[in-house]
């Protein structure tokens, strides 16, 4: 638990240090994802250097991702108690949100589907 | 000294400690749990929105100011970064299945994320926002951090955009797997990728709690349209002539 804990935040620093380095957009996190990506597929069942860090960090990731929601529930009260900042505006902000992230996602679905077919399928 | 003395002093002393807004944020999470099964998985009574209407609602009734509640929230704030480095176990596990639908998944990146720039361009400019807020507007269906980056850069103001995005996210979240049974779209690569892109890691969260595959595409997705936005948004913008 406490190595992949270890490995897990190793990762997201050494993302933080490459996106304050080279001033990139993408965060830090996203950053880290890409590199425990990587160490997970360095060490695929078949190599087997690190096979219980290997096991460690999934079971490590699973658990901390059931809770994953709850993450949200800090700045979305921080949403719900600034929401003073859309005065006057709020009405628009949830029409364009609203119908917006709709469209989006059904857009999104449709045309995922529609390529889905191109690809060999499972 | 009375006795309601004595608990108002106790209360003013665990009010100000960061323990009594940590249990408060996670019993409500539980109860907003409890309810959303108690309710057979009704999509609308999101986990998410139930538990921040619960804590929101008790800070404004007993006239909290929100950095003391984050005082305590922080610890629970902070897991959202390694939890972020952990969205790579879901995609390696489900790496053969990915793979195989590769075309599908570039495709709806690009197409997905322009498509959710121009559809909030397009609102913004009927329901007539002002210009400051439609350019925060604009990077809103990705993560928070890379949103407010890209915000910056065309001259929104990123704190409204760190508010929009969340509200995004919240929006997509509660809804989308009502919208998707609507539409009768059931393959789950397809619902989980578009979680993933129009509403980041809390549609995430929420494809996660549902299939372990959908929640696959959704952290994929919500990766893939972060990039993507951070590149196309600045160029498109310069086409976008409307504002």
């Amino acid at each position: 638990m406490l190595k992949a804990a270890f490995l897990i935040l190793f990762l997201q620093l050494i993302g933080e240090f490459i996106q304050k380095y080279f001033e990139i957009n993408i965060p830090g996190p996203v950053i880290g994802l890409v590199l425990l990506l990587g160490f997970l597929f360095l060490n695929s069942p078949k190599r087997n250097h690190f096979k219980d860090l290997r096991q460690q960090v999934i079971q490590t990731s699973e658990s901390l991702l059931g809770y994953l929601s709850l993450l949200f529930v800090p700045i979305g009260v921080g949403v719900v108690m600034h929401l003073k900042l859309l005065e006057g505006q709020l009405l628009g902000v949830i029409a364009v949100i609203v119908f917006g992230t709709f469209a989006t996602m059904l857009f999104t679905a449709v045309l995922f589907h529609l390529f889905n077919r191109k690809d060999t399928d499972e | 000294m009375n006795e309601v003395t004595r608990l108002y002093e106790i209360w003013v002393y665990l009010q100000a400690e960061p323990l009594f807004w940590l249990t408060l944020t996670v019993g409500s999470y539980l109860l907003a749990d409890y309810i959303y099964r108690a309710s057979g998985l009704f999509p609308l009574l999101n986990p998410v929105a139930i538990s921040i209407l619960f804590v929101s609602g008790s800070l404004i009734i007993f006239d909290i100011d929100y950095e003391r509640y984050f005082s305590g929230a922080k610890f629970i704030h902070f897991l959202l970064g390694p939890a972020t480095v952990a969205l790579a176990v879901p995609i390696y596990l489900n790496w053969k299945l990915i793979s195989a639908k590769r075309i599908a998944i570039i495709s709806s990146m690009i197409l997905g994320s322009i498509f959710a720039i121009l559809i909030t361009a397009f609102i913004s400019f009927i329901v007539q926002l002002d210009p400051t807020l439609a350019k925060s507007l604009l990077p809103r269906s990705v993560t928070a951090p890379i949103a407010m980056g890209v915000s910056e850069v065309i001259g929104g103001e990123p704190s409204l955009t760190a508010i929009l995005t969340v509200m995004t996210g919240i929006v997509g979240a509660a809804f989308g797997t009502f919208l998707f049974d609507l539409f009768k779209i059931k393959n789950m690569a397809a619902r989980g990728f578009a979680f993933g892109l129009a509403s980041h890691g809390i549609g995430t969260a929420r494809a996660l709690t549902k299939d372990k595959k959908a929640g696959a595409f959704a952290a994929l997705a919500m990766g893939l349209s972060g990039i993507a936005t951070a590149i196309l948004l600045p160029l498109l913008f310069h086409f976008l002539d409307i504002f």
